[in-house]
């Protein structure tokens, strides 16, 4: 009765093959490599780039373990850390020879040093959590308020051109909290500015008000245009976040959408946090305005501005050199009319500047401007989480065409490049705000992995002595099948490259714990049995049928939690979630089917079994 | 070798009105604890900002605490972490401040101070995700115990199910009473590791309730406490073998664990030890005053046999 069929065997024998062959990376541990990747799109990773980093390395006469390349990254693993920064440095004079005007980003990473075959075979090292190998976890909230204002401050200049071009006079647009607001003298014009609205922008709503002689007409926008904007907010902003960190160099970063409005940003092995927060966290975008000149040399009104009260459209600020001016707050040009921008050197004057290159809309747009305005100031400001700043406020000589402009006004070098990075980048659709922050050094999560391990491990060791000295061969069989739930857990979350963190290393070590319970309540129905008097192998057998059903209702109260765990928890606690749920499912399976086996496989085949070796057999009554 | 020697079944169901009054009392003892004195809950909960800082060589903690208090860190709070070398400083959210950029400033005023500080660790929590945290843990729970409920109503019988969930929630409670007494700190993992128990103690009660079903099918002449005697002191050896099992494990990351799984362990001891006892001897009770009998078993069995033939 204690025989399985040979198929079962089978599948534990290849389930423990399997096991071993997706938990063995694990054990090989990484070395140093350096990664190169591509930061524009029209730049290429391909094996031609291999190759050139190949031939880089040996014209250097630097010794790699190899160069692999995938769809996004061109890899190279060395055999230390020194010779890994030698190469990088290599590299990225080869690949870079312009340093404000990189193609790719050469970083530092760690690469898993188990061989090809394995590799080949999808057979990975689990990928550790942040708190296990050190960097930074930023959670950004994006402002979609924000969104929806930067939307309709757009919305107002379009529309001013819009009635401009269809001669509708009005007295007065400007952003009204959620809203654009339309002043009219009467009537009439007020419907003409309504059809024209309503033909073009088909995605406001329109209402008409009336404020104290002044007739309005309001423009809101629709809910499903507000939603889009939204969604588009988010989207954006994940771009223009890779293109940011594209320049910080971070070999392995997550950027991820969470929730409708959140950002979750990790960046492995960073350990300047401040750079990376203020790259992040910067929602520079340039703007373009003209200068109120009549009014900026008119002290008196100066004063009152400085105070507070500018000039109704026009906001008061205070230039870099220190000279204060009055800006219009109509907006001629935004940064995302912006291709390139590119630190570099003023021509005459030598002093640092930023490049930067409009496309063909913002062209025109500029040259239109520039054209109309000779002779009169216009001011580049740089506006940072709300606030403006004039960087420079040039007088306009002649018109400028071919989108090709300059700013520049007492940087410095730094400050041109910087200016120049943020600006490049691309703007933010919406501000956002860092919301969670968690950095660990790398000490730190070297140690954090040590403590995981060692827990699991005495944890173990403690278990099995206990099981063993109890149970005896029974215990031992017990020990090994709960070998062989560790095995499959850390091959499962191996394989399906789920991320390990410090809590989920503890689960690891608590699943072990729990999952002893099974064995636990097999040995002792087994010992039951054979104290009512029931012969070895129907006290094994009864045993194990008995206390499966045990097992199945013990263990899926505990996955309810772990399930309940994973919808509500977050970060570190969805890794204990996802752990502790894998490791009953694993549990269940080496316990009951895995020792049965062995079980089976040893005493099975006895015929006439007279002892089995599950420790003392006490009986009330014998002494 | 064979712990457990038991010559006749334990009347535990004779005490019954004892323990139930023992863990009235603990329950409201820990409740007590909770409203007066509330958790300390971490900065996940309560958002701000958590840094762990190393020094090369041990620093004056109230000399780096009123530094702090100087350059505009009100109730902050500054301990020794592990060692003398490490410390933790907590410094709660303010209004009208940058705080994602606290960190960086409580950095600089300790680099000020000397002693070449280097940071270890940065955890910052704004105020929104914090609320979202402890409503979400709250979801988390009522789905557990709607969950195992509705598991074991179905599995079992209501009866079953009303009791296991009493018996451990009040478990739950007790292990956050002693949270409270202590004010030890109530983090994330803390909160998981409360969850994990509930999900793992109600093994216990459902050990014990396989086998007085089993027992009420066998034992036709016995009386229901006779039956759950039996039940209780039958599992009874595999009851200590597998918690002392598990409590070996959590009793090795208490060791090795460091700081970090400090409270998740403390949690799971106290919850293992309490769900040893309320599971086998708070529910039983309550399962028996709740009106078990054999016909709620039996009867089903017959019918499914019916529908065989």
């Amino acid at each position: 009765m204690n025989r399985y069929p040979l198929w079962k065997y089978l599948i534990v024998v290849a389930a423990v093959v399997l096991g071993l062959l997706y938990t063995l990376p694990n054990f090989y541990g990484e070395s140093p490599a350096v990664q190169v990747s591509s930061v524009k799109t029209t730049v290429k990773v391909d094996a031609k780039l291999a190759q050139r980093v190949e031939e880089t390395l040996q014209a250097a006469n630097i010794a790699h373990q190899g160069v692999f390349s995938d769809l996004n990254s061109v890899r190279v693993r060395f055999a230390g850390t020194e010779i890994q920064i030698k190469a990088k440095d290599a590299i990225e004079k080869a690949l870079n020879p312009d340093a404000d005007n990189a193609s790719y980003v050469v970083a530092l990473n760690l690469l898993s040093s188990s061989p090809n075959w394995l590799r080949a075979l999808h057979a990975l090292p689990m990928y550790l959590g942040l708190d296990l190998r050190g960097g930074v976890h930023f959670l950004l909230q994006v402002d979609m308020k924000g969104a929806l204002t930067k939307r309709l401050d757009a919305t107002a200049t379009d529309l001013r051109t819009l009635l401009r071009d269809k001669s509708v006079r009005h007295i007065g647009i400007g952003r009204d909290g959620l809203m654009v607001a339309i002043k009219f003298r009467d009537e009439e014009t007020r419907k003409a500015a309504r059809a024209a609205i309503s033909d073009s922008q088909p995605e406001l709503i329109l209402t008409e008000a009336q404020d104290g002689a002044d007739l309005k007409l309001l423009a809101a926008l629709k809910p499903e245009a507000q939603k889009k904007i939204q969604e588009f907010a988010v989207k954006q902003n994940i771009t223009t976040l890779h293109n940011r960190i594209n320049e910080l160099g971070v070999a392995e970063p997550v950027i991820q959408q969470q929730g409708a409005d959140r950002i979750v940003v990790q960046l492995p092995g960073v350990q300047d946090t401040a750079k990376a927060k203020d790259i992040l966290g910067r929602t520079a975008t340039l703007e373009v305005r003209l200068v109120d000149d009549e009014n900026s040399e008119n002290a008196a009104v100066m004063e009152q501005a400085a105070h507070g009260q500018p000039p109704l459209g026009t906001e008061y600020y205070v230039e870099r050199s220190g000279r204060p001016l009055l800006v219009k707050k109509q907006v001629v040009l935004t940064g995302d009319r912006l291709t390139d921008a590119q630190p570099g050197f003023d021509n005459q004057t030598h002093e640092p500047a930023v490049h930067l290159t409009l496309d063909s809309a913002g062209a025109r747009i500029f040259k239109d401007i520039t054209r109309e305005n000779v002779n009169k100031r216009m001011a580049i400001l740089l506006i940072e989480k709300g606030k403006g700043e004039v960087i420079t406020a040039p007088v306009i000589r002649t018109e400028i065409g071919g989108g090709r402009v300059q700013i520049s006004g007492r940087m410095s070098t730094m400050e041109a490049a910087d200016t120049a990075l943020l600006l490049r980048a691309g703007s933010l659709a919406a501000p956002m705000e860092i919301i969670e922050e968690r950095t660990i050094g790398p000490s730190l999560g070297a140690e954090n992995i040590k403590k995981g391990f060692d827990s699991t491990l005495w944890g173990f060791a403690a278990v099995a002595v206990f099981m063993t000295a109890y149970y005896l061969l029974f215990g031992f069989i017990s020990v090994i099948a709960l070998a062989c739930n560790l095995l499959f857990l850390i091959a499962l979350l191996s394989l399906m490259q789920a991320t390990l963190t410090l809590p989920g290393m503890a689960a690891i070590a608590l699943t072990l714990g729990m999952a002893i319970d099974a064995n636990v309540l097999i040995n002792e129905r087994v010992r039951e049995e054979l104290r009512n008097g029931n012969s070895p192998q129907a006290a094994i057998s009864a045993g194990y049928e008995r206390a499966f059903g045990t097992i199945i209702d013990s263990n899926i109260t505990t996955l309810i939690a772990g399930v309940a765990l994973f919808i509500f928890g977050s970060g570190p606690v969805r890794g204990f979630a996802v752990v502790l749920c894998l490791g009953i499912l694993t549990s269940i399976f080496s316990a009951v089917t895995v020792s049965r086996a062995i079980v089976n496989l040893y005493y099975g085949r006895q015929r006439k079994l007279e002892k089995v070796s599950i420790g003392q057999i006490w009986k009330a009554g014998a002494k | 070798m064979e712990f457990f020697r038991i010559k006749r079944d334990i009347p535990f169901m004779k005490h019954a009105l004892v323990f139930n009054v023992i863990s009235l009392l603990t329950f409201l003892l820990a409740v007590f604890f909770l409203t007066t004195k509330g958790l300390h809950f971490s900065i996940e909960f309560t958002g701000g900002t958590l840094m762990e800082v190393n020094y090369a060589e041990a620093p004056n903690v109230d000399q780096v605490r009123t530094r702090l208090e100087k350059d505009g860190f009100t109730d902050t709070q500054v301990q020794n972490f592990g060692s003398a070398r490490d410390l933790l400083i907590r410094v709660p959210l303010a209004k009208n401040m940058d705080t994602a950029r606290t960190s960086e400033r409580v950095l600089a005023t300790l680099t000020a101070a000397g002693g070449n500080p280097q940071m270890r660790r940065v955890e910052f929590v704004g105020p929104q995700v914090g609320k979202e945290l402890a409503s979400d843990g709250a979801m988390a729970l009522l789905l557990v115990c709607f969950g195992i409920m509705a598991y074991l109503a179905l599995r079992f019988e209501w009866r079953f199910a009303v009791s296991a969930i009493i018996a451990n929630l009040h478990d739950i409670v007790i292990i956050l009473g002693f949270f409270a007494f202590f004010q030890w700190e109530f983090s994330l993992p803390v909160l998981a590791a409360v969850l994990a128990i509930l999900g793992y103690s109600v093994n216990e009660s459902v050990v014990v309730f396989d086998r007085i079903r089993e027992n009420f099918k066998k034992m036709r002449k016995a009386t229901v406490p006779q039956v759950i005697d039996n039940a209780i002191t039958a599992t009874m050896s595999r009851t200590i073998i597998t918690h002392g099992c598990t409590q070996m494990v959590v009793l090795s990351m208490l060791l090795f664990g460091g700081e970090t799984l400090h409270y998740f362990a403390l949690a799971l001891t106290i919850g293992i030890l309490f769900g040893i006892y309320s599971s086998v001897l708070v529910s039983s009770p309550l399962v028996m005053w709740l009106g078990v009998s054999r016909d709620q078993f039996i009867q089903p069995k017959k019918e499914k046999e019916e529908a065989v033939v």
